[in-house]
């Protein structure tokens, strides 16, 4: 996907100015993590499950070749072809090929954060085949043409009303008595759109929360039923999933999965969740003919052993954006790529480079909300606070900011030039403020000054007066 | 008699550099709930600030070296104590980052970390302190700054010890864990974002009915202080030590010191 993270500012202001985004956030920021915070009462070994879900992820990465290499050989038992594909443009030709091999007209998807990220849609209707999103949230968006705004819940920022107004312009053999007003009717007219586009698919393409290496399984979560039938109508079912999300057993499997949605949604557990293996067997009813699961590096296994290695750990339950004031602020489309939030702050620069995403590190207070939910206990503040180094230490044109940042430091770390500096300073300004008790404007602090007063000093240094034998 | 052989503990009152040049009151204050404790309190002259600004902007190597000095100043001391959970939580946990790779340093900077305290949580947890000889007339509502709450496990102690303050009552905001939208540099490198959290806080903030609003860090306060006072609010801003000393003498924070 084209990335527009360069803009961030701008994307972010425009954010800001919209009503009927911020009216969808905060029921986003008041629902999740109310619902989090009640599913995780309800189970009182939800602090160790995290732990325990940290350490299978951990082991994972630390045995990653044997785990990948366990589960291409289940694969291939149960009858199914694995593709291991370095980068985002050779995951879109071998999907495109599979499709192709398969004569597809029409590929139906369920939800995929990877197929976003490798941006497949584009690749497939450039070549003449038609993707269709069943996911109720991204076929909304499909239709408008728009990027997901949050990883779960990907139409989050939109209302009713302007879901009802696409479809009208969209399904134009609507009746115009038709009411659209209810999201009850909303879900019943994607349904019946849906529904044909289901039977006629010749391929479906679908993500993976999970690989699960002892069995050559992948793990499907839904909350529509959508996955099961993107997978189980067509001839063809070819999973996309990056390296990171294999897990050593079935058993480990379950322990992320009782982690994952009450993480995501405060859910004991997603409504659908769905084991495939393998194409179809000759004695099972239904299912693909054909089974494959392209698997994507994109720049995971560079990540290994660095700085980020940790960030591989995520489940993308989503809980990071939930609970982050910054994303409740500016939603997700102002982070300009397909991940955002705190794990998209981390992971963008990871995947699209620095000098493209040089805002999202900066753009956080590092208030720690977000490993404080984490359900794999990433410690996504200091990795922000890697990229601030990182960013400090190879860009080094000399900007205002950090010739005021480095002379301050000087200062700071020499105590008694320190005083001698900031007491003619605070003197003035505390004299300054003295009638008012606070400033509206004052030269070179215009970002405070924008949306706040700035209290004044009092007046002296509280440690030249407590040395001087001042006491109240 | 026994408790008369314990010498009292020395602590190095660490100022922070906001309430240094800002709001000595909350210095005073804090000396003052310390003694009272029962501790020798030392201000040293040679300390500014604890390094966040540049350890934040990814500026380690300016971190390390005021780090170095702050080690300095303050290891000779039982405890060091900052009226801040942030600048305390710099010291307690990002130190030990810093010189994590540094054989000469990373043992000083453990044992500094490992006595440096957030003023509430060492008077409860450390000097054990469940009264208060103190009195405050109104309602005040307590906004947890996040690396206090987060980083310091501060939660429970300022409101053990407001409620030893006689004459007040604590009404409790729904989002009283939500980040103000300080984040040090972040509210002047990002004033709409910033300027957006600080709003949906003095919102919160408003909600309660609260006359007096507390907390443990002068960041967030002089922020909240900053947009209350913005949009024409006359909802007043305390550092908690002000109030659990019972110096309120001074105006509150971006209040006139004249009557004009």
């Amino acid at each position: 996907m084209e990335s527009t993270t360069g803009n961030f500012k701008q994307n972010a202001s425009k954010a800001l100015a919209d009503d009927k985004l911020k009216a969808a956030l905060e029921k986003l920021s008041e629902g999740f993590p109310a619902k989090r915070r009640e599913a995780a009462a309800r189970l009182p070994e939800f602090e160790a499950l995290r732990d325990q879900a940290r350490d299978i992820k951990t082991h994972v990465l630390a045995n990653l070749d044997f785990y990948l290499e366990q589960f291409e050989a289940r694969v291939i038992e149960a009858g199914g072809t694995v593709h291991w594909c370095r980068t985002a443009a050779e995951a879109r030709s071998t999907i495109l090929r599979i499709s192709r091999n398969a004569g597809a007209k029409t590929v139906t998807k369920s939800k995929s954060m990877i197929s976003e990220e490798i941006a497949i849609n584009d690749h497939l209707e450039h070549h003449g085949i038609q993707p269709v999103e069943t996911d109720l949230g991204e076929y909304i968006i499909q239709l408008r043409h728009e990027p997901p705004s949050h990883i779960i819940a990907p139409a989050i920022h939109l209302s009713k009303e302007q879901v009802a107004e696409t479809f009208r312009k969209n399904h134009t053999h609507l009746a115009p008595e038709r009411s659209l007003k209810e999201p009850r009717a909303l879900l019943e007219e994607a349904r019946d759109e849906l529904r044909q586009k289901f039977l006629s698919a010749d391929v479906g393409l679908t993500g993976a929360n999970m690989l699960i290496a002892e069995t050559g399984s992948i793990v499907l979560v839904t909350n529509e039923g959508n996955a099961d039938l993107t997978y189980s109508l067509p001839n063809t079912h070819i999973v996309i999933a990056s390296l990171e999300k294999i897990v050593p057993t079935l058993e480990d499997a379950t322990t992320l999965l009782r982690v994952l949605a009450r993480s995501a949604t405060g859910q004991d557990i997603s409504v659908y969740t769905t084991f495939c293996t393998g194409p179809k067997r000759p004695d099972d009813l239904d299912g693909p003919e054909d089974f494959h699961v392209v698997l994507l590096d994109n720049g995971r296994s560079k990540m290994l052993g660095g700085e980020f290695h940790d960030m591989l750990r995520c489940i993308r339950c989503g809980a990071c954006l939930n609970h982050c004031p910054v994303y409740k602020a500016i939603g997700g489309h102002a982070y300009g790529w397909v991940y955002s939030g705190p794990m998209g702050a981390v992971l963008i620069p990871n995947l699209i480079g620095m000098d493209e995403a040089k805002h999202l590190p900066n753009a956080s207070t590092l208030c720690g909300k977000c490993e404080n939910v984490c359900p794999v206990r990433i410690p996504l503040p200091r990795m922000l606070r890697s990229w601030r180094k990182q960013q400090f230490e190879t860009d080094k044109r000399s900007t205002i900011g950090r010739k005021t940042l480095r002379a301050w430091a000087f200062m700071a770390a020499r105590p008694w030039l320190y005083r001698l500096g900031v007491a003619p300073v605070i003197t003035v300004l505390a004299a300054l403020g003295r009638k008012r008790g606070r400033f509206r404007r004052l030269p070179l602090v215009g970002g405070w000054t924008q949306n706040r007063d700035l209290p004044a000093p009092q007046g002296g240094t509280f440690v030249a007066r407590w040395n001087r034998g001042e006491r109240p | 008699m026994s408790e008369n052989l314990i010498p009292a503990p020395s602590v190095g009152l660490f100022a922070t550099c906001l309430v240094d040049l800002t709001r000595p009151s909350v210095g005073f204050a804090t000396a003052k709930l310390l003694e009272d404790a029962g501790c020798r309190v030392t201000v040293p002259g040679a300390q500014s600030c604890c390094g966040q600004p540049a350890y934040n902007s990814g500026d380690n190597a300016d971190a390390r070296t005021i780090a170095e000095k702050v080690i300095k100043v303050f290891e000779g001391f039982d405890y060091v104590v900052a009226p801040s959970g942030s600048c305390a939580g710099m010291i307690r946990h990002h130190y030990p980052v810093l010189f994590e790779t540094d054989p000469e340093w990373s043992d000083r900077a453990r044992t500094l970390a490992d006595k440096t305290f957030e003023l509430t949580s060492f008077l409860v947890d450390v000097m054990k302190i469940d009264t208060l000889a103190a009195d405050y007339d109104g309602v005040v509502t307590y906004h947890d700054s996040c690396s206090g709450l987060r980083e310091m496990g501060v939660q429970e102690q300022p409101r053990k010890l407001l409620s030893q303050v006689s004459g007040m009552a604590l009404k409790e905001g729904a989002e009283r864990e939500v980040c103000c939208g300080f984040g040090g540099l972040f509210c002047v490198k990002y004033p709409d974002i910033s300027g957006q959290m600080v709003d949906a806080k003095v919102d919160d903030i408003l909600a309660t009915g609260a006359d007096t609003v507390l907390a443990g860090d002068l960041g967030c306060l002089m922020n909240i202080a900053g947009r209350l006072q913005r949009r024409g609010s006359e909802v007043c801003v305390r550092h908690i030590a002000e109030v659990l000393a019972n110096m309120t003498s001074a105006p509150p924070l971006g209040e006139p010191q004249e009557k004009p």
